[in-house]
């Protein structure tokens, strides 16, 4: 019997940017890069948290450009690839390209899950660039197994190298994502990906829950550094891994360290579920909602845990950051 | 009351929708509904009386009384198949696809500077719907940078919107710029599938250059634009009243549609067409005036 291989996509550069407030450096880019690369890390995904373009006032503006990070990272890449996360209505094939001449090698274009055809272009000028690249479908909890199955196989059908469902919300249970890992493994040829929030403390758990189903690429954060109560914390996966017998060609030990020494030492605020990040995976809200939901809810005199449950009763999908004035403001005036 | 002929080019939804406010309009008169298929949109007009041809603009060219007609086909037959013709024919074109061969047109904003125009492009649904409020900001504090997020519903998302997401933040940011008046633009835009299907929201946002003129000038200013967008867009309204932090003025505005053919829901839909009625009527009024029709 072969060993059972699974590829991880470390995501602190990128999902990790969100708990930072977008204010990463070249510098820490750099040494976290390298020093995933020198663990074996194979993809390291880097851009601002809500993808190429996303420095705004709605989510956020970065420190310093994502091109600059992009090419402190490449710099320092020996064995990892460089990836960059995309969202088409926010991120265009020009800030790709550009992401391409700063050493980015594979994309993760994000749609949400009910969204797919949107992705088509940006895909298709990935694969024409001779990049790798990665359907990836946001709020895997707001559809049921079968749909996402469909919107996976659009994907694959504009050359998508693989398909990774995000709970971006931290909502599912582990026996939703086995229904959906294997829904979407019936419906496609190319491997399976997931991405976890631990809003409900479920990332491990869920992760493993996939890889389990048959996923064979699983992103992680050093740290669990990421939005809302953080994602799948690289160093912890690796060892369960291990513990299980799953190759992962990772050095724990050095992760562990890279986590403690490098990332540690610049968090904002402790990587835990508050209450804030619990509502989130309770109610269903995007995760990179939160500390903009505590800024609204500060300006407008309010519970924090009564915008976040406005939010998932309205439905909001991922990048509409915007919309949190908007029902901050409607509680307050029109409750 | 003497009225000016017009032809709608692309009977798809948008151009259906064209055609019942054309019904509406006090001097513009359906006279051509062209499409390249014999279509539903073609069986449509037919219906209701509208003559109907399947040649396309070569229909239109023909009509020596057809002196506006609406583009609502696509960026690439406008530029190697439309424009040329109705150019020729000295038609002017009121273009609604992403082309933007004429100046960039939101009527509340710079229709006056572009009556006289052979061509004249309505930008974006996002954009017909942001850029005024930009203007009425810039207009009277100056913006260094306007970021806009328009959220639309799933279904109001033809396959046109969905292939093409770049064309929409590319355009729409730069008519921030052009048309709006901001050094730097933004736009984002959002699709959302909730059912019942969500109404059109855009978020505004402007770093404004002096701030120091106060945020009195600014709300009036917003205020008195968007009662100038009410005119040609009944329901677009204010959903969060204009704030002003340091030097970001943020307001937020939702359009529902009138319901003409689209549902009232794709106010995306029905505000950039309610701009094309609103620059056709006024060139239309200058025809009459002028007896150049």
């Amino acid at each position: 019997m072969t060993v059972q291989k699974i590829s991880m996509i470390d995501t602190t550069l990128r999902d990790g940017s969100h708990a930072l407030r977008h204010r990463f450096t070249p510098e820490l880019a750099a040494a976290i890069a390298g020093g995933l690369d020198r663990c074996g890390v194979p993809i390291i995904e880097l851009s601002h948290g809500d993808g190429l373009g996303g420095s705004s006032y709605t989510y956020g503006f970065s420190k310093c450009s994502e091109f600059d990070l992009l090419r402190a990272a490449a710099e320092k890449l020996k064995n990892s690839k460089l990836a960059v996360l995309l969202l088409p209505g926010i991120g265009t094939i020009e800030d790709l390209k550009k992401a391409h001449e700063c050493g980015a090698r594979a994309v993760r274009v994000a749609t949400h899950v009910t969204e797919a055809d949107v992705s088509e272009q940006h895909i298709k000028a990935a694969k024409e660039m001779g990049m790798f690249a990665v359907g990836f479908l946001m709020m895997a909890h707001m559809s049921p197994p079968q749909a996402i199955a469909e919107e996976a196989r659009k994907m694959e059908s504009y050359g998508a190298d693989y398909i990774n469902l995000a709970d971006s919300a931290g909502y599912l249970l582990p026996e939703d994502v086995t229904a959906r890992i294997k829904a979407v493994r019936a419906a496609v040829k190319i491997p399976i990906g997931f991405h976890a929030h631990n809003n409900l403390g479920l990332a491990v758990a869920n992760s493993l829950a996939a890889v389990d189903a048959g996923a064979e690429y699983i992103d992680a954060t050093l740290r669990g550094l990421g939005a809302g109560a953080g994602n799948t914390q690289i160093e912890v996966l690796t060892g369960v891994l291990q513990r299980k017998g799953i190759e992962t060609g990772l050095n724990f030990y050095g992760l562990m360290d890279l986590a403690e020494q490098v990332v540690m030492p610049i968090m904002l605020r402790p990587q835990v579920i508050d209450n804030g990040s619990l509502m989130l995976g309770y109610a269903g809200v995007y995760s990179s909602f939160l500390l903009h939901v505590y800024a609204a809810a500060e300006k407008y005199e309010l519970e924090p845990r009564d915008i976040l449950v406005e939010l998932g009763k309205r439905k909001m999908v991922g990048g509409q950051e915007d919309m949190i004035i908007d029902v901050a403001y409607q509680l307050k005036n029109n409750p | 009351m003497e009225k000016i002929k017009v032809a709608v080019i692309g009977p798809g939804n948008i151009g259906s929708d064209l055609m019942y406010k054309i019904f509406r309009s006090k001097n513009l008169e359906m006279a051509l509904m062209a499409g390249i298929v014999e279509s539903e949109g073609i069986k449509r007009a037919a219906s209701l009386g509208v003559p109907v041809s399947t040649e396309g603009v070569g229909a239109v060219a023909v009509r020596r009384d057809i002196k506006i007609a609406f583009d609502a086909t696509s960026a690439a037959a406008h530029v190697k198949f439309n424009w040329p013709a109705l150019k020729e024919a000295r038609i002017v074109a009121i273009d609604l696809t992403p082309a933007a061969v004429g100046p960039y047109c939101v009527p509340s904003v710079n229709l006056d500077a572009l009556q006289a125009e052979p061509n004249i492009n309505l930008v974006t649904c996002g954009g017909q719907a942001t850029i005024p409020i930009v203007h009425a900001v810039s207009k009277v504090a100056g913006a260094e940078y306007a970021e806009i997020v328009a959220c639309i519903s799933s279904k109001s998302a033809g396959p046109g919107t969905r292939a093409n997401m770049d064309e929409f933040t590319e355009t729409t940011s730069k008519a921030l710029e052009t048309v709006g008046g901001a050094d730097r633009g933004k736009a984002i835009i959002v699709l959302n599938p909730a059912e019942p299907p969500v109404k059109m929201t855009n978020t505004i946002l402007v770093k404004v250059k002096n701030p120091e003129v106060g945020f009195d000038r600014i709300r009036q200013s917003i205020l008195q634009i968007v009662s100038k967008v009410e005119q040609y867009v009944p329901r677009y309204r204010l959903r969060v009243p204009p704030t002003m932090e340091g030097d970001k003025v943020t307001t937020i505005v939702q359009v529902e549609g009138q319901g003409d053919f689209l549902p009232k829901f794709s106010g995306n839909l029905d505000i950039i067409n309610a701009a094309a009625i609103a620059a056709a009527e006024r060139i239309a009024e200058n025809m009459l005036k002028g007896g150049t029709a």
